[in-house]
C-alpha cells in the first residue's frame, strides 16, 4: 500500500515538474505556443519510444544497450525501402520494420536465455552488432521516408483555438504506447513481466516460464524500439545509419521515470513524462541562449543529481 | 566426496582446470588466433609485428583494468574513456604554456575529480554505477567542449616524452612496457596481497557480509573510483603519445573494447571474481582480433559484427567451460 503510494506520488510530482516547468518555458518566452509545443513533441518521440523500450526490459529485469543501434537499423531499413514507395507498399514497410523490431528484440532476449550471460554484456555485444547492420544497410545517411506518412507527425491535430494546442504527434504516441501497453499491463504475460524481474525465483516457482518471458519482454522493446527508429526517419526524411544520443537518454528517463534498475518495479507513464522534462530543460536552456556546449553539461548534472537524490532517498526508506 | 566427484568426467575435468586456470584458456585462444593470422597472410607474424601489437594494446589492457577493478565490485566505469580522452587533451593543449610536468599533473586533476564524484554517486548515493559513471562521463564530455572554446587559439602539442613512451621502440619492443609492466605486477599483486584487493573482492562477492565485517564500503568505493579514473587518465597520456592527435573523441572507441577485454579474461559483471591477468590476455586477443579483421578487408559494418558475434560468442563459450563440474 505504502509502496504503491510513493510510487504513484513519484509519477505526480514528476507531473508537477512538467508543468512548472511550462510555466518557466512560458515566462521565458512568451511567444511560447501551439509550434513550440509541438516542435518539443516531435523531438520528444524517439526518446520516448527508446525511453519505453528501455523500460519495459529493465522491468523484467534486464537492460538493452543495443536500443540506439536498433534503432538505427529500424530507420535506415526504413529509409531505404520507403523510397519512392506508393501508399500499400508504404505500410508494408510499415509492418515489416516493426515485424523487424520485434525479432531483433526476440533475438536479443534469446541470446540473454541461451547464452545465460548478464543483459549488459549480450547487449553491449550485440549492440555492435547491429550498428554494423545499420552500416550494412546505408554506409552513409540516404533513403528518404514516404511523404505523406511524414505528415502523420507533423503539426497540430486540428486548427482551432484549444484542439491546436495538441500535436499530432502526441497522439500517436499516446496512442501506440496504449496499444502496446495496456493489453501487456493487464494480460498473463504482463504480470509474468513484473514477477520475473521482482524475483524470477520466486515467478519461476509459481509456474512462469523466465526463458519465454523475457524473450517476450526483449520483443515488445523491440517493437517500440521499431517505432522509435520509424520516428526518428520520419521527423529526418532520411535514414542515418550512425545510432543517436539515445541510449544514455532513456536510461535516464527510465531511472527519473521511478523504474527501479534490477526490475519488478515502476510503469509507462513515469519515464514517459520524464523524458519530457528532460526536453522541456533543454529547451529552456537553449531558449535562454546558453551555449548548447553548456546545455550538455548542465543536462548531464540534473540526470546525474537526480539518480543520486533517487539513491539516497531509496537508502532512506531501506533504514525507516 | 560422492564417487562422481571422485570421477568427474573428461569435459567436467577440462571445465574445472579451465576454471581454475583462465588465463590458459585464454592463452590457447590468443594461439589459435595469431595462428589464423599466420596462415592466412604468411610471414606477417614477425617481431615487428609483435611489437606493433603490444604497443596497441597496452591503452586498452590500462582501460580495462578499470573495468577489472569497478567489475571486482560489481560495478563498472563508463567514464573511464572521457577521462582519458581528457587526460590527452589537457595535456596537450597545457604543454606550449606550462611544459610537460605541469601540463600532466593538470590533466589528472580532472580524472580525480571524476573518480571522487563517482565515488560519491556509487558509495554514499548508492547510485548504480553503471548510470553514475554514464553520467559523469556525460558531463565531462560536456566540460571539454566548453574547455576546447577556451584553449582554441593555443593549439596543442603532444610532448615528447609521451610521445617517446606511446610510439617508441627499444631493442624491438615498445616503450611503454616501461609504465606497463610494473603497473600490471603493481595491480596483480595490488588485487591479491592487499587490504584494498581483497576488500574489493569481499565487497563484490557480497555488500552486506563485508560491511557487518566492519569494512567501511563507501571509503572502498570512493578510493576505487579515484584509483581507476586516475588509471584511465595514465591511459589518455600514453594514448595520446600513441595517436599523436588529440581529439575530443580520442579514447572513445576504446571503451566498449575495454570491457569486453575484462569480460573475456574472465572478470564477473556481477563481481567478486576476475583477476588482471585474464584482462590483459583478453586486450590482447582483441587486438589480434581487430588485425585480422583489418586484413580481411571487411567492410566497416562487418568488421562491427564480426567482433560483437566473437564478443558474444567467446564469453558465452568460456562462462560455459568454466562453469561446468
Amino acid at each position: 500500500m505504502m509502496r504503491g503510494l510513493s510510487r504513484n506520488g513519484w509519477v505526480l510530482g514528476l507531473v508537477g515538474l512538467l508543468i512548472l516547468l511550462l510555466i518557466v518555458t512560458k515566462l521565458i518566452q512568451p511567444s511560447f505556443g501551439a509550434s513550440g509545443l509541438e516542435s518539443v513533441t516531435r523531438a520528444a518521440l524517439p526518446f520516448a519510444f527508446a525511453t519505453a523500450a528501455t523500460a519495459v526490459v529493465v522491468i523484467a529485469g534486464g537492460i538493452d544497450l543495443s536500443v540506439a543501434a536498433m534503432m538505427a537499423v529500424v530507420g535506415v531499413t526504413a529509409a531505404v525501402l520507403m523510397e519512392g514507395a506508393g501508399v500499400t507498399q508504404t505500410w508494408l514497410v510499415v509492418l515489416a520494420v516493426l515485424a523487424l523490431g520485434a525479432a531483433m528484440g526476440a533475438l536479443n532476449g534469446a541470446l540473454v536465455v541461451a547464452t545465460r550471460l548478464p543483459d549488459i554484456v549480450v547487449t553491449l555485444a550485440m549492440s555492435f552488432v547491429w550498428e554494423g547492420v545499420a552500416l550494412l544497410i546505408l554506409k552513409a545517411p540516404g533513403g528518404a521516408a514516404t511523404p505523406w506518412l511524414r505528415e502523420v507527425i507533423l503539426g497540430p491535430i486540428a486548427p482551432g483555438p484549444v484542439v491546436s494546442l495538441i500535436p499530432k504527434s502526441l497522439v500517436v504516441l499516446a496512442v501506440l504506447l496504449m496499444l502496446v501497453w495496456l493489453p501487456l499491463r493487464r494480460s498473463r504475460l504482463g504480470l509474468s513481466i513484473y514477477a520475473i524481474g521482482s524475483d524470477a525465483t520466486a515467478a519461476f516457482r509459481s509456474g512462469v516460464s523466465i526463458g519465454a518471458t523475457r524473450v517476450a519482454a526483449y520483443a515488445i522493446a523491440g517493437v517500440l524500439v521499431a517505432m522509435g527508429g520509424l520516428s526518428v526517419t520520419l521527423s529526418t526524411g532520411i535514414g542515418e545509419p550512425i545510432p543517436g544520443p539515445y541510449l544514455l537518454a532513456a536510461v535516464a528517463a527510465v531511472v527519473l521515470g521511478g523504474v527501479v534498475l534490477g526490475g519488478g518495479r515502476g510503469g509507462l507513464l513515469g519515464p514517459i513524462v520524464a523524458v519530457f522534462i528532460l526536453r522541456i530543460v533543454r529547451l529552456d536552456l537553449t531558449l535562454l541562449s546558453v551555449d548548447p556546449n553548456v546545455t550538455t553539461i548542465v543536462e548531464g548534472t540534473i540526470m546525474a543529481v537526480v539518480v543520486m537524490l533517487g539513491g539516497i532517498l531509496a537508502v532512506r526508506g531501506r533504514r525507516a | 566426496m560422492s564417487m562422481a566427484a571422485d570421477q568427474p568426467s573428461p569435459a567436467a575435468r577440462i571445465g574445472r582446470f579451465l576454471r581454475d586456470n583462465p588465463v590458459v584458456t585464454l592463452l590457447i585462444l590468443l594461439a589459435l588466433l595469431v595462428l589464423l593470422l599466420q596462415v592466412l597472410r604468411p610471414g606477417i607474424v614477425n617481431e615487428r609485428w609483435i611489437g606493433n601489437t603490444v604497443k596497441f594494446a597496452i591503452p586498452l589492457a590500462m582501460l580495462a583494468a578499470c573495468q577489472t577493478l569497478t567489475m571486482l565490485t560489481g560495478g563498472i566505469d563508463l567514464s573511464a574513456s572521457v577521462v582519458a580522452t581528457i587526460a590527452a587533451f589537457v595535456v596537450a593543449t597545457q604543454e606550449p604554456q606550462v611544459g610537460t610536468g605541469l601540463a600532466i599533473v593538470l590533466s589528472l586533476l580532472p580524472a580525480v575529480l571524476i573518480g571522487l564524484v563517482n565515488g560519491f554517486g556509487v558509495g554514499i548515493c548508492r547510485v548504480h554505477p553503471l548510470i553514475m559513471t554514464l553520467g559523469t562521463g556525460l558531463i565531462g564530455t560536456g566540460c571539454l567542449q566548453v574547455y576546447q572554446r577556451g584553449v582554441i587559439a593555443t593549439g596543442s602539442v603532444v610532448p615528447a616524452s609521451l610521445e617517446w613512451l606511446g610510439t617508441g621502440r627499444t631493442w624491438g619492443m615498445p616503450n611503454a612496457l616501461v609504465l606497463f609492466v610494473p603497473f600490471a605486477v603493481i595491480l596483480l599483486l595490488a588485487q591479491r596481497r592487499t587490504g584494498f584487493g581483497r576488500l574489493l573482492y569481499a565487497i563484490g562477492a557480497n555488500e552486506n557480509a563485508a560491511r557487518l565485517s566492519g569494512v567501511r564500503a563507501w571509503q572502498v568505493y570512493f578510493g576505487l573510483y579515484v584509483l581507476s579514473a586516475l588509471i584511465a587518465g595514465v591511459a589518455g597520456l600514453l594514448y595520446v603519445g600513441l595517436i599523436k592527435a588529440p581529439s575530443l573523441s580520442l579514447a572513445e572507441p576504446l571503451l566498449l573494447p575495454s570491457v569486453a577485454a575484462a569480460v573475456i579474461g574472465g572478470t564477473s559483471i556481477f563481481g567478486g571474481r576476475g583477476s588482471y591477468s585474464g584482462t590483459i590476455v583478453g586486450a590482447l586477443i582483441l587486438t589480434v582480433l581487430n588485425t585480422l579483421l583489418t586484413l580481411l578487408q571487411m567492410p566497416e559494418g562487418a568488421r562491427r559484427i564480426i567482433f560483437g558475434g566473437i564478443i558474444l560468442a567467446v564469453t558465452a563459450l568460456y562462462a560455459r567451460l568454466t562453469d561446468q563440474g
